[in-house]
């Protein structure tokens, strides 16, 4: 039995001339909620796609819950659930044909899928809707009975490909409550993102961007690697102020964020107050140092590659 | 002028995505293409090569004259010679032969005397076929070599005929069993060939794969359900076949049941094997029509079968639907057994073993 839930050497996945998953390498413990953190396009569908055995890998090594991938991807199946971008389920069943569906897919016992179906609808505060069309729910409640879905046959990995996308920011936080409820049962859970504070509450996080991982670790390990590096400026005209900042060498990026001006300072800065003071050369302006954030991580993830 | 420009834009861009949509163009060329040929070939209507077979009591030259003449008509094919009267109508009833010219022993006599020469014992279910061989009742004959045509005319016939299973030859009668092949290739493969498309379009697959679900069991489970719409849409046109037209059901219900599943099973797998190659419903929609066109006109639904030239012929028996004409109007309307259409149910099945397999196999549980 191997500590990691999941492990890539030199994972690629390419679609033609494209390559969504480019020579990745990953190492998922069990027991943690892991993110995948990237912007559209860059590769996270693709990437659990072929966790699940979905795609075949055009290159690289996969194993995933001590199974090699796609090799042996069909008594994997037994052991994940998948929770896809786009809604899946039919929307011309109800809440609980769908799921006595899936169940008898996953060939539960009548009684226990009986059991196990009246205990999720509970769980997921979807008993009220059994009867609904799929296609006549909200987002948020399409979403819980997604993950209700996904985690019928109890697996000990689960995918969530963007679980959050179509759900208010309330749903969203007792979504993931349920995430956390999950992973303290000891269910090792996969999730992509594109929202900061969704990837803030992760274990750990892999940072995406054109296929390529760019960084890895804990939210708190990759906003202390900043550490002495994100600069506030405040004062007036904050928008000719970026312009210039961004011509010098040493600025990574600029962004303005509402009476603010974040700059994101290159790794060898050596005093970053004074470096913006004296280039900026401007009286009127304030400068302080600023607690890093996962976007700025997530800045300095994917710019330094562009720039070296 | 606006709008002109709108309107053109749009063309365009339609042209684009079709000539890019390798399916639908190659179906766009080719279902006018090869329907047109294979109309053009069908729709002769001039019957010819209607498989016959000779029984001849008389044993006379005479008769040899007699078949020599019906046979250079080119309207039959004298494929065998029975001893019999009964051997002839078995081969009738088992679909080998569509009609027997019996010459009686007294054949001299009768010659001598005027009388209708010779009887025709012809399968009436078919009605172009039962008139194409009426309309050689009356035709004329030599009794001598190189002597003078006899006094034989419209009023002294040279043949009699029995006309057998469709005496009246009432279309019906032949259209309505011949009805249920169309429909059923209509639908079952309507059905089918859209039901994996639409779970790939819709997204549901994505999920159904991830599943331990094996690939022949969502096949055969897509499949089961439209066996029994098979069943009652069978039943609902012979129903009304027989309470409305009056057609005659001369079979029994186990040999019906027999070949209506075979050919059920044939058209659902076939469908099903659409579906794993199609990428749009649009798409399976396009590639039923092309298997639905040549099904009508050249399963012998709407010209017989033994009137097609060859080439016409050889797509005919790659057809579900040719066999299963031939088996519903041997079991519905001749009584045969079905082991005495052994072939065509065997083709059936065959077939429909074949496509399963293909489609499992085409399917992967991948998205590759
Ligand atoms: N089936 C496919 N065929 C061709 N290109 C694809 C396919 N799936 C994904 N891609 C491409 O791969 C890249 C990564 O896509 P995806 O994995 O969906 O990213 P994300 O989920 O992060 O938005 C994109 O450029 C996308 O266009
Ligand atoms: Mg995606």
């Amino acid at each position: 039995m191997n500590d990691a839930a999941v492990e890539a050497r030199g994972l690629s996945r390419h679609f033609g001339d494209i390559r969504a998953v480019d020579k990745v390498d990953l190492q998922i413990p069990r027991g943690e909620i892991y993110g995948f953190l990237g912007p559209n396009g860059s590769g996270k569908t693709t990437m659990i796609r072929v966790l699940c055995g979905l795609l075949t890998p055009t290159a690289g090594e996969v194993r995933v819950l001590d199974l090699e991938i796609p090799r042996q991807a069909e008594a994997l199946r037994r052991k994940i659930g998948y929770m896809t971008q786009k809604f899946s389920l039919y929307d011309d069943l109800t809440v609980a044909e769908n799921m006595r569906f899936m169940a008898r897919i996953y060939g539960l016992q009548r009684s226990a899928a009986k059991q196990r179906i009246e205990d999720l609808l509970g769980h997921y505060a979807l008993t009220s809707m059994r009867d609904r069309f799929a296609a006549d729910m909200s987002g948020g409640q399409r979403q819980r009975l997604a993950l209700a879905v996904a985690t019928l046959h109890q697996p000990t990995l689960l995918f969530l490909d963007e679980p959050t996308s179509a759900v208010d920011p309330e749903n969203r936080r007792d979504f993931w409550e349920k995430l956390f409820d999950l992973s303290d049962a000891g269910t090792t859970i996969l999730v992509s993102t594109h929202y900061m504070d969704e990837a803030e509450r992760c274990h750990q996080l892999a940072i995406l961007e054109n296929g390529r991982l760019r960084n890895q670790g804990s939210p708190d390990e990759l906003m202390t690697q900043l550490d002495s590096r994100v600069v506030e400026i405040s004062g007036s005209d904050l928008r000719r102020v970026k312009d210039r900042a961004l011509s010098l060498p040493l600025v990574q990026s600029a962004a303005q964020q509402g009476l603010h001006l974040r700059i994101l300072m290159s790794p060898d800065t050596s005093d970053p107050l004074s470096y913006l003071r004296q280039g900026l050369a401007n009286d009127s302006l304030s400068f302080s140092m600023a607690r890093p954030s996962l976007e700025d991580v997530f800045v300095a993830a994917t710019q330094e590659q562009h720039s070296s | 002028m606006s709008s002109l420009h709108r309107i053109w834009a749009v063309t365009a861009k339609e042209l684009k995505q079709l000539s890019r949509d390798r399916v639908t163009f190659g179906m766009v060329v080719m279902i006018p293409l090869i329907q047109l040929l294979l109309f053009g070939y069908a729709i002769n209507t001039e019957v010819r090569n209607i498989p016959i077979a000779v029984v001849d009591l008389s044993g006379s030259a005479l008769a040899r004259a007699l078949t020599e003449q019906v046979r250079v008509t080119q309207v039959v094919d004298i494929r065998t010679h029975y001893h019999t009267p009964r051997e002839a109508e078995a081969a009738i009833v088992a679909g080998t032969v569509r009609a027997a010219l019996v010459f009686p022993e007294n054949l001299a006599q009768r010659a001598a005397g005027g009388e209708p020469l010779a009887q025709w014992l012809v399968d009436g279910s078919d009605t172009i076929v039962g008139s194409a061989l009426l309309a050689l009742r009356t035709m004329p004959v030599h009794l001598a070599a190189g002597g003078p045509r006899g006094a034989y005319s419209a009023a002294s016939p040279s043949f009699e005929v029995a006309l057998f299973f469709n005496p009246e030859r009432r279309s019906e009668v032949n259209v309505v069993p011949g009805l249920t092949a169309i429909i059923l290739t209509m639908t079952m493969i309507l059905f089918t060939s859209a039901a994996l498309v639409r779970e790939r379009e819709r997204g549901n697959l994505e999920l159904l794969i991830t599943t331990p679900v094996h690939s022949l069991e969502i096949m055969i489970g897509k499949l089961v359900p439209y066996v029994f719409v098979g069943l009652i849409q069978i039943t609902i046109i012979l129903g009304l076949g027989m309470t409305i037209f009056q057609v005659p059901f001369n079979g029994t219900l186990g040999n019906l049941v027999a070949v209506t599943l075979a050919f059920i099973g044939a058209s659902l797998t076939l469908g099903l094997l659409i579906s794993t190659i199609a990428k749009t419903q649009m798409q399976a929609m396009q590639m039923t029509v092309f298997i639905l066109m040549p099904s009508i006109l050249l399963s012998g639904f709407m010209f017989p079968y033994d009137a097609m030239p060859r080439p016409a012929q050889y797509i005919a028996e790659v057809l579900p639907a040719t066999h299963f004409m031939r088996l519903i109007r041997g079991v519905f309307l001749r009584g045969a057994e079905v082991s005495q259409l052994q072939g065509d149910m065997i083709w059936l099945l065959g077939f429909t073993a074949i496509m399963l397999a293909i489609a499992t196999l085409r399917f992967r549980k991948t998205l590759d």
